[in-house]
């Protein structure tokens, strides 16, 4: 199969102009001929849904919660980039996209990125627009705060809520388009496969999950905009109903799958405290601008903090990479914490855990600022641990975030197989092998508000579709398909969880696939991996019907596809020879412990075939080539 | 101090939204102090599970407070008996060795059970889309400080934003009014430029589909402020009472 990114040539600067003339336009009239399914409705699928019905096209959009309202997005806290260079520091969309490609460990696709960053403005004039209450300065202009991983000011947010925020932005003018009846609003409904009719993607298949009764839903094209797969390692700050199902179900059907390996840990996470524990949480990664990480200098030292003396603190990242400090990126910031507690200098009951320390900041600025700044994340904290920051140093432990993996799209965001769009955090394109903070919201609505309202059009404007309904055979075998599994799941009848195994899966993941991997732990993770699809296969159990409400069957499907998707994961981490970003081989690092790429024979997406479960999938290669940007190995000394 | 407590739980079983429901009683062992409300109950569905009956179901998601989808009535209180907390954000180290806790959905007409702890907010979601937005199509925004907004507002408007759309409100009134949570998406737009233009077609549009949805006037028992995991301030009531006033009286939309 020959990769082709359609990313056009010529400056850097103007390729997105000139793509965009050059894409067909589908009359005004004829828009509302089209039939458009979007999978989701977080920062990606809700501005995509709104957007596309703005312009004329009919839209269905499906989410698995009871309201578009409260896709995973809603959780984001710390802020989305743009580079309107208002601070006047030194931004420019030039600079931005220099820092998302380095920030990647340069396994992005260039063309992809800069046109990121030239629509990460306009994002932020939309959504201050719809009314989104960003933070302001005193004379009513928006304001900015740094972020790991970038030397400018070049975040916008809404306290630390500003996931939320956009996405109830973006939530209303979906809404907007529902009461103008361009939108068709599915909520409560899981897609559990896609259907494919002479090698286009026409519809998909969903189960309604309040009657259990599966739908056949049919189109003219599919935009997948379900999220990250980050809930493989069973804890992760994830929601809980994140899944890799809808992408899987994809892959199945043809679809690539990119870059699995690259997962990224965020290293500000309020550390594990019990085997019943069903979710990590988040500590925005903004709390590093005030905060300073430290470990007693003692490996074992058991002293409560306020006893540790300054002499007898390590504030390691300040010391290892004085000109980024605190602020190094997510990756070598959740490294270095592991680091230290793996020499024996780890905090708290576990000892897996660091300090984040605002004593400094507080006798800096004042408890008055710092409250307004972090109030509600401190307040957060406080609910979870009965600990309070302002008295006490945070304890943090690197978790499970994001995931940079993602099916493979091109430069319209258009997966191998025709027709079948992806977009956010679904999809693999713009942040490489790790991905800044402040980038995924922006890149959810790059997505959803900027490109696919052009790539759709040159699409259906330029490509000649039958007419297929959902009598067609293709809906008729796929819901086959969905029912004989739902059937078995419901008659294993074994005696263990759903959640049991799961667990054992994200262990397993964690210790072999996590934020350090090494070949003969990749090796014992692929003999687990199927060992444990096959228990749970013969020995689960998922009480209820199918024809009903039932949130266990719900779990198990998700389960069973992780089960498969881990698999490629590892073998994806364990195919790569070298170090980037997110994934580190312990095999492939520099002298200063950093990850260390091997841009000769490396410098590429890996983009995996589906073959069969448990059957060696077939392995096609983009190459990655660097214009703009020069290679170097990453240094925030 | 992580602590280890027994207790006695009486929940509510319904199968369907036209089945009859039940309270039924259950233990919860072992039960670790550190751990959320949430993380309890997936202990108890896991026994449930593995004895072969059908665990509790009860929507959650994030687990942190900002989704809105976990919900129910803990000891007749919603999201429990802390301030400003969900439940998901509830920790049982605030209860006691040997308590019984009841446990209850959402009651309200606009708010069909599902099943046991799960109900219908759909109610929410067509006020939201009778007007709770600025008609702006993508594309057509002018450069983003081009609209100054006063810092204090924008504080204020963020404070209103910050429902999370639970309805916990609703719940906790005793008419079942949704006026807390109308009110805060009508302020959160009435405090800011963007929001003005359309604030009389707004507030009109979305009280009149509030009353068609089946939830109660407002007589200011100030339940709901005081159940609000957001602190919602029932300022925002006062305001929004205002700002239809003036539509009703001044606009031309009727
Ligand atoms: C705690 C936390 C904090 C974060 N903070 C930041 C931040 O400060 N800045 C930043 O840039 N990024 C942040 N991120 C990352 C960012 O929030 C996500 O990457 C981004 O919101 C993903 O958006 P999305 O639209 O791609 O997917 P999501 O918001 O995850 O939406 C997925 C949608 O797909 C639906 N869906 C999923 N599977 C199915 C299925 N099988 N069938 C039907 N529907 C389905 C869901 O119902 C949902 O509507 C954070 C992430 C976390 C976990
Ligand atoms: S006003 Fe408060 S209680 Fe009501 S829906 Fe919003 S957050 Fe929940
Ligand atoms: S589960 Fe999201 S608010 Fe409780």
């Amino acid at each position: 199969m020959q990769l082709d990114s359609k990313a056009p040539g010529g400056p850097i600067e103007t390729k997105w102009d000139r793509h965009r003339q050059d894409l067909k336009l589908v009359n005004p009239a004829n828009k509302r001929k089209f039939n458009i399914i979007v999978v989701g409705s977080g920062l990606a699928g809700g501005s995509a849904a709104a957007s596309l019905a703005e312009l004329g096209y009919n839209v269905q959009c499906f989410c698995i919660q009871d309201s578009p309202r409260r896709a995973h997005s809603i959780a984001a806290q710390g802020g989305i980039n743009a580079a309107k260079n208002y601070p006047n520091d030194g931004d420019s969309v030039f600079r931005l996209f220099y820092d998302t490609v380095k920030g990647g460990d340069f396994r992005a696709r260039e063309s992809n990125v800069y046109r990121l960053a030239m629509c990460s403005n306009s994002i932020i004039d939309q959504c201050a627009a719809q009314g989104v209450p960003f933070a302001r300065e005193y004379g009513g202009g928006l304001a900015n705060r740094s972020f790991g991983g970038a030397q400018v000011s070049r975040t916008f947010y809404a306290r630390g809520q500003t996931g939320q925020q956009l996405l109830l932005g973006a939530y209303s003018a979906l809404m907007r388009q529902v009461a103008a009846k361009k939108v068709t609003m599915m909520p409560r409904r899981e897609m559990l496969d896609l259907v494919v009719v002479n090698g286009k993607a026409r519809g998909i298949i969903v189960r309604n999950l309040i009657t259990g009764e599966l739908e056949r839903h049919a189109a003219h094209a599919v935009v997948l905009c379900t999220g990250g797969y980050g809930n493989t390692y069973y804890l992760s700050t994830n929601a809980m109903a994140c899944n890799v199902t809808a992408a899987w179900r994809c892959h199945k059907r043809g679809a690539l799958f990119a870059n699995p390996c690259f997962t990224q840990i965020h290293p500000t996470c309020i550390p594990v405290h019990g085997t019943y524990q069903s979710k990590l949480t988040l500590m925005s990664e903004s709390l590093r601008n005030d905060g300073r990480v430290w470990v007693p200098k003692k490996p074992g030292d058991n002293r409560k903090p306020d006893q540790i003396p300054e002499s007898e603190r390590d504030y390691y990242l300040e010391r290892k990479y004085p000109s980024f400090g605190n602020l190094v990126p997510r990756d070598v910031a959740s490294r270095n914490a592991k680091a230290m507690c793996d020499e024996g200098k780890g905090v708290g009951l576990t000892k897996l855990a660091v300090y984040l320390d605002f004593a400094d900041a507080i006798k800096r600025d004042g408890e008055d600022v710092i409250r307004k700044k972090y109030g509600n994340l401190f307040a957060m904290y406080e609910k979870i641990t009965a600990d309070d920051p302002y008295k006490t140093p945070m304890m943090i432990y690197p978790a499970i975030h994001y995931t940079m993996g993602g099916l493979w799209v091109d430069y319209n965001l258009m997966s191998n197989l025709e027709g079948l769009f992806v977009l956010g955090e679904a999809n693999f394109s713009d942040h490489g092998a790790n991905r800044l903070g402040a980038s995924a919201l922006m890149q959810g609505l790059a997505d959803g508000y900027f490109v696919i309202p052009y790539t759709m059009g040159g699409y259906l404007g330029g490509t000649p579709l039958d007419d297929v309904d959902e009598n067609n055979p293709a809906f008729a075998d796929a819901e086959n398909d969905c029912k004989e599994r739902v059937n078995t799941l419901l008659n294993i009848k074994g005696k263990r969880t759903v959640d049991d195994i799961h667990r054992e899966l994200g262990l397993c993941m964690w210790d072999h696939c996590g934020m350090a991997r090494n070949d003969a732990g990749l090796k014992e993770a692929l003999d687990i991996i199927p060992k444990l699809r096959d228990e749970f296969w013969q020995n689960v159990t998922v009480p209820g019907d199918s024809g009903d409400f039932n949130q266990s069957l719900e779990k198990a499907g998700r389960v069973a596809d992780f089960l498969e998707f881990a698999e490629l994961l590892a073998k994806d981490a364990l195919d790569r020879r070298e170090s980037c970003g997110g994934h580190f081989n312990e095999a492939f690092q520099t002298e200063e412990n950093e990850a260390q790429r091997d841009d000769e024979n490396c410098c590429y997406a890996a983009a995996w075939e589906f073959t069969g479960v448990g059957k060696e999938p077939v392995l096609h290669k983009e190459p990655l080539t660097f214009e703009n940007v020069h290679l170097t190995q990453r240094s925030y000394k | 101090m992580t602590k280890k407590i027994n207790l006695t739980l009486k929940v509510w079983r319904q199968k369907g939204p036209n089945n009859k429901g039940v309270m039924e009683t259950y233990s919860a062992k072992q039960i670790s102090t550190d751990m959320s409300f949430l993380e309890m109950l997936d202990i108890v569905n896991e026994d449930l599970t593995l004895s072969g009956q059908e665990p509790i179901a009860f929507d959650h998601d994030c687990r942190e407070g900002i989704c809105g989808m976990c919900g129910a009535m803990v000891n007749g209180r919603a999201h429990g008996p802390e301030k400003g907390t969900t439940l998901c954000q509830l920790h049982m180290r605030h209860f006691n060795d040997g308590d019984t806790i009841m446990i209850e959905p959402w009651r309200a007409m606009a708010f069909k059970v599902v099943k046991d702890l799960v109900v219908d907010r759909s109610a929410f979601d067509k006020i939201i889309a009778a007007g709770g937005y600025v008609s702006v199509n993508t594309g057509a925004a002018p450069d983003a400080n081009n609209i100054p907004v006063p810092a204090d507002d924008a504080e204020l408007a963020m404070d209103a934003a910050q429902c999370i759309g639970c309805g916990a409100c609703v719940a906790s009134c005793p008419n079942a009014s949704a006026m807390l949570f109308t009110s805060a998406k009508i302020s959160h737009l009435a405090l800011l430029p963007q929001g003005k233009v359309e604030a009389d077609k707004r507030v009109l549009a979305m009280l009149r589909c509030m009353d068609e949805q089946g939830f109660g006037n407002c007589s200011n028992e100030r339940e709901c402020e005081a159940e609000c995991p957001k602190e919602i301030n029932i300022t925002n009531i006062a305001r929004m009472n205002r700002g239809f006033l003036k539509a009703a009286l001044g606009s031309r939309y009727k």
